[in-house]
């Protein structure tokens, strides 16, 4: 590990901070630069991110790129990075997004309450704690940004969003923030008893070793505390009320985002902390976070289907892709696992394309709700063939990116749970349904009154929406590159804690 | 025949407690003979160059211990060292609060509604008297953490809220108001030093002794009667439970918060809660340490009580003093599990947390005041409404105090209660712990109701507007603001410095 690697990790950190300063030297009036200096942070960072990729060493086990300086010592708290597989694949998914967010929201910031100096300012600010929430190696500053996170969406909802979109915004931050003192007193609970056996620390591989020491009863307790907060941020049912309301209010970017990146900081944190902070409370849990992901998966689609409002949709079918993620990595096979990676990594993509899409439409045709379109094939070609893909891509149509993720997360799931797997296979129909019925209502049929001088998509938009559908369309063909990264990280994450893949009765392709 | 031996004092140690006496005799005098038009400048001066004075003597005393520095009745030690630190900074950018005359009336003895008071207005006199009284306020606040002798603590205890008692009536407007505050506390607090003289009865009848290692010795030696023990500790702590404001002693906070000038609201609401628990500390740390069984019980039942009430009852609150009042007794219920905890870093992170929230609590009270219309400080939050609109940096900083009280990351109070709650579940108390995040997401509640006000609300046009703060108010305002999130984001310097210094001397 040479020099230059080691700080890569802050660099990305640091660049869209540096972004940030620059905003604020600009003159409020001077909204074009504001944009442009915004967007070449972020392709930059994204940039650092996909070089940060090549760079990565698939074959070495253990957190890359490793960084660590004492930030508390008196708490043992340290400034500490690093990356494995899952978290860098992560990383990059978010790195790619921002970019893609801010070109197709180009004018997004103008319906807002503030200029658009703040609002670039809030997503780069966002984009440097996105990035410091996966790459944490130390639980407290990974609480940190789990938390500090939380603030510039709010804004980024409440102030720029539209319809309700304080109360949405106030929704979102309560349920995260009491998700999160719940986590606060977990991680109060592995200070003290970090403290008691010696090793004041949070250093997430020392810390891997903490279960072996507490009781059961303490393990159950600190790991609830964890799981509470990320099936809230997921989220999981019951707790995915907020959800919807954000989703809907929030502008199509921030929604991307949103659901896209924030959202799977839950989902990956169950891998990182749960399964590997307390394998053994994560073992007497399982069947309950299975039924939940199960009944998840489920309810999201069938909430789905009925579904008037476009953002909601998108939202309820995230919901049921969350089961999914859920599902796979509380299955706790290595193939279950990978796919739960891989499948957060799609749904980045496949909800970017369908929320971006649903953007367009809405900015055009000034409504959200479903209905009030048809008939768009005739009219926008460009914009209904692009909502098409990004919806089949949603479904897991084979050949698009989902499908292999959802296979691999039904498979690893099924060799462990195999009636849990054979009730989320009716996701998959119910999916089939809540895509396909919109697709109907609002891109074929006649064309409703009103639409008829609806214009296409601009060359920024094609821009923004091209290099998301590439991705879905060259990931569903040829996955082997991710599924490199992410394989070795889950078999570590699956054998480091005493997990086993059962014994396969048929070999399963990958 | 009696012997009478001459005391001894160790000057150097209580320099800085004599040096805010003597500014504040100093004001005394300039208000006896100084012309009216120069007493104002001359006053803040005084006070101004007495606190960073004695905050300067306190610097160079930081290394010194001795529990004799005056015949056994102070003890300076590492935590009153930091103790009395934390209440002259705050004091320090609270007085620039006071600087600002527009909080105070113009005659303090002109009676409401007079035509004396009237003419006082347009003469536009001013109530310098405020500088010597907080002088002497402060005087008491660092003799109260210090203090081991029960007599001591009693007379520091005194001398702390008389002069308080006297500022919380000197507001400009809304005067009958803030009268009757200032009456309520006088009263209230005279009800409470009365428990606390009878505690202090009790515990020289139990030990025969009113040192605090005196006490000490009896409760190791166990030999006293412990009902004595038991009603000496309880009567002493409801006088020091009124003062941080803990439930059920709570009665007077939200009154006087609201009707006192915000200005001394600032002061009092900090560096009294510092003070107070300071004191607190040192007494169940050093006294009553091995007679845990005895107090720890309904002392956590307290904390529980008064987290819980005090995040409740915010939510309710309209007025945004009263909102701070009773998010004041919430942090009481926080601060109360430090002195639970009785371990070392219980101590570290009751004095972190204490200067951390202080700081803080200033900051927003300086910003009370800056929102105003023509009839004085508009406290009704509706009428904050839109704030974020008309002047964003107001509002921001409003909000980022708002968000350490909440304790979100990357401010003081983050770390505060990260600190003061794995301190108190250390020590094995878990009620502590889960009531205290659990209370803590009810406070968030009201906090963030504020922000949503002040950014996401269209502004009312009712003629609410935010004054051009003045220099003190900014300097107040901005110190505030820095530590609060310098605090938050690089807190090892300050917590390394109290780790290493903070200790009680028996």
């Amino acid at each position: 590990m040479n020099l230059a690697n080691m700080n890569w990790l802050t660099l990305s950190m640091l660049l869209p901070l540096l972004g940030t300063a620059a905003l604020a030297f600009i003159p409020k009036g001077n909204v074009l630069l504001t944009k442009q200096i915004a967007l070449a942070t972020t392709v930059l960072v994204a940039v650092v991110g996909i070089l940060m990729t090549i760079n990565f060493d698939f074959n070495t086990p253990g957190f890359q790129f490793v960084e660590s300086r004492p930030w508390i010592p008196a708490f043992g708290i340290n400034y500490a990075l690093g990356v494995d597989g899952i978290a860098l694949v992560l990383i990059l998914m978010s790195v790619l997004l921002t970019p893609i967010v801010v070109i197709a929201g180009w004018n997004e910031s103008e319906g807002g309450r503030w200029s658009a100096k703040t609002f670039y300012s809030l997503i780069l600010v966002l984009e440097t704690m996105m990035i410091g929430v996966f790459a944490s190696t130390d639980v407290f500053l990974f609480y940190v940004f789990f938390e500090a996170m939380l603030v510039p969406v709010y804004f980024l909802i409440g102030g720029f969003g539209s319809g309700e979109r304080a109360a949405a915004a106030v929704k979102f931050l309560l349920y995260s923030l009491f998700g999160g003192l719940l986590m606060l007193a977990s991680i109060v609970g592995i200070f003290v008893m970090s403290t008691r056996y010696g090793n004041r620390t949070f250093d997430i591989t020392t810390l891997a070793g903490l279960h072996t020491v507490i009781t059961p009863m303490m393990e159950n307790v600190l790991f609830l505390g964890f799981f509470i907060a990320f099936a809230i941020k997921a989220p999981l049912w019951p707790m995915h009320t907020w959800l919807p309301d954000a989703a809907k209010s929030a502008t199509p970017g921030t929604s991307v985002l949103l659901l896209g990146v924030l959202d799977k900081v839950g989902t990956f944190g169950m891998i990182r902390y749960c399964l590997t902070l307390f394998p053994e409370a994560s073992k007497t849990f399982t069947p309950l976070i299975i039924t939940l992901a199960v009944i998840s998966i489920l309810y999201g689609a069938f909430l789905a289907i009925g579904a008037k409002d476009i953002k909601r949709l998108i939202a309820y079918t995230s919901i049921s892709h969350f089961g999914f993620i859920t599902m796979g990595i509380f299955a706790m096979t290595t193939q279950g696992l990978s796919g739960a990676t891989l499948y957060m990594f799609n749904h980045g993509f496949s909800t970017a394309a369908l929320f971006l899409v649903a953007g367009f439409m809405i900015l055009r045709r000034k409504s959200s709700t479903i209905s009030d379109f048809g008939g768009l094939q005739r009219v926008t070609p460009i914009m209904a063939w692009s909502f098409f893909i990004a919806g089949l891509s949603s479904l897991a149509l084979p050949g698009l990116s989902s499908f292999v993720s959802e296979f691999l997360v039904l498979v690893g799931t099924f060799t462990r749970y195999p009636v849990a797997a054979v009730i989320a296979t009716f996701g998959i129909v119910l999916a089939a349904l809540y895509i396909l019925i919109p697709v109907q209502r609002a891109l074929h049929g006649p064309t409703t009154p009103g639409n008829e001088n609806l214009p296409d998509l601009t060359l920024r938009e094609k821009v923004a929406i091209a290099p998301v559908i590439a991705i879905i369309v060259a990931l569903g063909f040829y996955p082997s590159p991710l599924l490199n990264i992410i394989n070795p990280a889950a078999t570590t994450v699956i054998s480091q804690q005493g997990f086993t893949d059962p014994a396969p009765t048929n070999s399963e392709g990958k | 025949m009696i012997t009478f031996i001459s005391p001894t004092l160790e000057y150097a140690i209580l320099a800085p407690m004599l040096i805010v006496l003597a500014g504040a005799l100093i004001g005394v005098l300039i208000e006896a003979f100084a012309p009216r038009s120069a007493r104002a400048n001359s006053q803040l001066f005084i006070t101004l160059t007495a606190l960073v004075l004695s905050l300067a003597s306190l610097i160079r005393v930081r290394n010194s211990a001795s529990t004799t520095a005056a015949m056994e009745s102070v003890t300076f030690d590492g935590a009153g060292m930091l103790l009395q630190a934390s209440i002259l900074v705050i004091s320090i950018i609270a007085v620039l609060l006071l600087a600002d005359q527009e909080n105070f009336t113009a005659l303090a003895s002109a009676l409401p509604g007079s035509d004396e008071e009237r003419a006082s207005l347009q003469k536009d006199l001013r109530v310098t008297e405020i500088y010597p009284l907080t002088l002497f306020a402060v005087a008491g606040m660092m003799l109260f953490p210090v203090a081991t002798d029960l007599i001591t603590l009693f007379v520091a205890l005194e001398v702390l809220s008389l002069p308080l008692y006297l500022l919380a009536g000197l507001s400009r407007r809304r005067r009958l108001m803030s009268q009757e505050a200032a009456l309520k506390y006088f009263l209230l607090g005279a009800f409470s030093s009365a428990f606390f003289l009878m505690g202090i009865a009790y515990l020289y009848g139990y030990s025969a002794s009113t040192t605090l290692a005196g006490i000490h010795a009896a409760v190791v030696g166990g030999t006293g009667n412990d009902i004595y023990l038991l009603l000496g500790i309880a009567f002493l702590s409801i006088g020091l439970l009124f003062k941080v404001g803990a439930v059920p002693f709570h009665a007077w906070s939200p009154d006087v918060y609201q009707g006192a000038p915000t200005a001394v609201t600032a002061f009092m609401a900090a560096a009294t809660k510092v003070a107070a628990f300071g004191a607190m500390l040192r007494i169940f740390y050093v006294s009553f340490a091995e007679a845990l069984y005895q107090w720890r019980p309904a002392l956590i039942a307290i904390a529980l009580i008064t987290m819980v009430f005090g995040s409740l009852v915010a939510i309710a609150q309209r007025d945004v003093k009263r909102m701070l009042a009773y998010s004041s007794i919430a942090h009481a219920g926080f601060l109360l599990s430090g002195v639970i905890a009785l371990n070392k870093s219980g101590l570290d992170a009751s004095i972190f947390y204490l200067f951390a929230y202080g700081v803080a609590t200033v900051g927003a009270f300086g910003i009370v005041t800056l929102v105003r219309d023509s009839a004085g400080e508009v406290t009704d939050l509706n009428r904050w409404s839109g704030l974020g609109k008309r002047s964003p940096w107001v509002a921001t900083a409003f909000a980022g105090f708002l968000l350490a009280f909440a304790g979100i990351p990357l401010t003081s109070g983050f770390i505060g209660k990260f600190s003061i709650f794995s301190a108190a579940y250390e020590s094995g108390s878990t009620a502590i712990l889960i009531t205290g995040v659990l209370s803590s997401a009810i406070a968030a509640f009201f906090y963030i109701r504020v922000i949503v006000l002040m950014f996401f609300k269209d502004p009312v046009e009712d003629g609410t507007s935010v004054v051009i703060p003045s220099l003190y108010t900014q300097v107040t305002i901005i110190v505030s603001a820095v530590v609060t999130f310098a605090l938050g984001i690089y807190p090892t310097p300050l917590i390394n410095f109290i780790q290493s210094t903070a200790s009680f001397l028996r």
